[in-house]
């Protein structure tokens, strides 16, 4: 196996103290987003209209990207189409090659990730400078994202305040996030007056309206778009809504979803070019047309990127962003990843409990840990499951197929666990006992009792 | 085949049923709608005031400590105390170190503090929302919506090109979740309701 959750996961959990710390900072947004969600009575009737106007989208995608395309034209936007990573890359390049860019400021995009684009133009000579705080720290720390929304959620204020001392030559020993974002503004406003070229994701594409939106807390895509002459937004197709007034209602779900804010400090609508200067719109496929073709597959697709379901997830915070094979950590990067490419991610359907907590909380009601489960049959369908496991299961799946059989295995493991428990702590089932302490094993099982209640009922009653 | 007609064709060959375009829900109502906007904008980091008429907003807003600034534009139709003049100004850039600015906003939204505003005629230097130190954001108390699908009924685009909503200064909480104001953008931000 390429990639195996349990053993990244290992470094992290081992940690006992930070474990702890990362599992209390996410549930912390959960509380935020559950208390954010409690003020708007029609809340679950906007989650079932915005999973509704994304199914309604997606069934005729290409319609709405042609709307959006012609609309974006009329608009003086320059369109451009991109089937994978490679080609998105080769046109973002010439469009800075175009305009001699050397120096590039970058809000965040998950869509670049996916596509290395950063990497890709940094061998080409130009310098690329992610301007989202978060995104900034891992940049500099030569991280990836380790959470879609706070891209340096496992990073300490003080490893912070290091890292700035190392590379922006602060002083050493800031802790202060005040301070430290102080510092960062000042960097990071330098490269903002310097950039010739910005880029940004896109949140929502209209194509009413042939314009689209972008939302930040820190103002970054907004200056990275108003100071630099070149503007260029990288989509995903499946970024684009019918309507205008669709925004209202993806809007009022996304922050409190995202981080329990009623909205976010910018969400800035973009229909236009600079007066003076050009906006690309780079539409891109990678995979999302093949994904759309697979009806159990499909409803992925609607995610909005919230990251609500990390929040909530028990086993990503528990075992942190880079324990994840795929860039998108958490529930909907197990589901996107494996989508993808099974093998290679073969055991993020199985970093979960599939307590479906995720399900509920996206705004969207993508069936995550549904299509979680499906991703499990298909691993093992396809023997993508450790050796261990598919014995164990085999073995599960005998016993339970056979009541005297089940019955025996269950006192010999009640008697065992009672006279040496330690015993559960070696061999391939320490896996579970690791780290816990063991119940004492009652004296029968539920079946033992119920058979007993039921021979000692009076005749008549059930 | 172009890369457009490759994708829109392996999207048109997806097979995907038809799903009717569901109705948005109407949203309840909930109390006075400037009192919840004013609520909202302290909760979003804001400072926001009510005043009668445009003579007590220009003597409120003279009286902010971000006024008192030299660098000073005011965009707000019969707000005096401006010193730079956008049109004067050829670059955004020069508007680096530019220390507050006065924007009339189109709407304002009770449910969360935001106030829209568009780049209607300011050529070159949509740099103003987010370039100053401070903002301050003034709107009328009839421009005050319920709620984001209510206001999307007031805006029109794809004219003016370019529109934002702005709710409350530039915030970020990507150090240990530490709410930090002024992360890019305005460190403060003043919302005045006129009337």
């Amino acid at each position: 196996m390429i990639h195996f959750h349990p053993e990244k996961a290992r470094a992290f959990v081992l940690d006992d103290e930070r474990a702890h710390w990362h599992d209390k900072a996410l549930w912390f947004m959960r509380v935020k987003r559950d208390r954010a969600a409690a003020t708007v009575p029609e809340w679950e009737s906007l989650r079932e209209t915005a999973e509704g106007i994304k199914l309604h989208t997606l069934s005729r995608l290409a319609d709405y990207l042609e709307e959006f395309e012609r609309n974006a034209r009329a608009n003086g936007i320059q369109v451009h189409w991109a089937r994978d990573g490679e080609e998105h890359n080769r046109i973002v390049h010439g469009i800075l090659e175009k305009h001699g860019v050397t120096r590039m400021v970058k809000s965040k995009s998950m869509l670049t990730e996916e596509c290395h684009l950063n990497p890709y133009l940094e061998s080409r000579g130009i310098e690329v400078v992610d301007t989202d705080l978060g995104e900034r720290i891992v940049q500099l720390a030569g991280e990836a994202p380790s959470h879609i929304v706070m891209p340096a959620i496992h990073r300490k204020k003080e490893e912070i305040g290091d890292l700035f001392h190392e590379k922006l030559g602060t002083p050493k020993g800031l802790s202060d996030p005040t301070i430290l974002t102080e510092k960062a503004r000042g960097h990071l406003r330098e490269k903002f007056l310097r950039a010739q070229a910005g880029l940004t994701g896109v949140n929502f594409a209209i194509a009413e309206t042939g314009g689209f939106v972008v939302v930040t807390n820190e103002g970054n895509a907004d200056m990275g778009t108003t100071l630099p002459p070149v503007h260029i937004a990288s989509m995903g197709v499946e970024k684009v809504i019918p309507r205008l007034a669709d925004l209202g209602v993806f809007l009022r779900l996304l922050a409190r979803s995202a981080t329990g804010q009623p909205v976010s400090s910018y969400t800035t609508h973009f229909h236009a070019p600079l007066p003076g200067g050009e906006l690309h719109v780079v539409i891109v496929d990678n995979g999302r047309s093949s994904m759309l073709s697979e009806e159990h597959r499909r409803k992925a697709l609607c995610c909005i990127r919230c990251g609500a379901c990390l929040n909530t997830c028990p086993v990503y915070r528990r075992s942190g962003g880079y324990s994840y094979s795929y860039l998108i950590p958490g529930p909907i990067g197990s589901v996107l990843g494996p989508h993808r490419d099974l093998k290679g991610h073969a055991s993020l359907p199985f970093a979960s409990s599939l307590c479906g907590s995720c399900t509920d909380v996206c705004p969207v009601k993508v069936d995550l840990h549904h299509q979680l489960l499906v991703l499990r049959q298909e691993a093992g369908e396809q023997k993508l499951v450790p050796l261990g496991k598919r014995v164990g299961m085999k073995a599960a799946s005998f016993a339970m197929a056979r009541p005297a059989l089940f019955r025996a295995a269950g006192r010999f493991a009640r008697f065992v666990l009672r006279v040496a428990p330690g015993l559960a702590r070696v061999g391939p089932g320490a896996i579970w006992s690791r780290g816990r302490e063991l119940p004492v094993p009652p004296r029968e099982s539920f079946a033992d009792l119920y058979d007993r209640e039921e021979a000692g009922k009076p005749e008549g009653r059930s | 085949m172009t890369a457009r007609d490759a994708i829109l064709s392996a999207l048109r060959a997806s097979g995907a049923s038809p799903v009717p375009a569901p109705r948005h829900p109407v949203p309840v109502r909930q109390g006075d709608p400037v009192a919840r906007f004013l609520e909202s904008v302290t909760s979003v980091g804001g400072n926001p005031r009510r005043v009668p008429d445009a003579a007590a907003l220009a003597a409120e807003v003279a009286r902010l400590p971000a006024w008192s600034f030299p660098r000073r534009v005011s965009l707000v139709p019969g707000l005096p105390g401006g010193t730079v003049d956008l049109a004067a100004v050829a670059d955004p850039h020069e508007l680096a170190d530019l220390d507050v600015a006065a924007i009339p906003g189109e709407v304002g939204v009770a449910e969360n503090g935001a106030v829209w505003v568009t780049g209607a005629s300011l050529g070159p230097h949509r740099a103003v929302f987010v370039i100053p130190e401070h903002l301050v954001l003034v709107v009328r108390a009839g421009d005050v919506v319920n709620d984001m699908q209510e206001a999307y009924g007031r805006i029109t685009l794809p004219r003016p090109g370019y529109g934002l909503f702005i709710s409350g200064p530039s915030k970020t909480a990507d150090i240990e979740q530490s709410l930090v104001i002024g992360a890019h953008g305005a460190r403060s931000c003043a919302v005045f309701v006129v009337g």
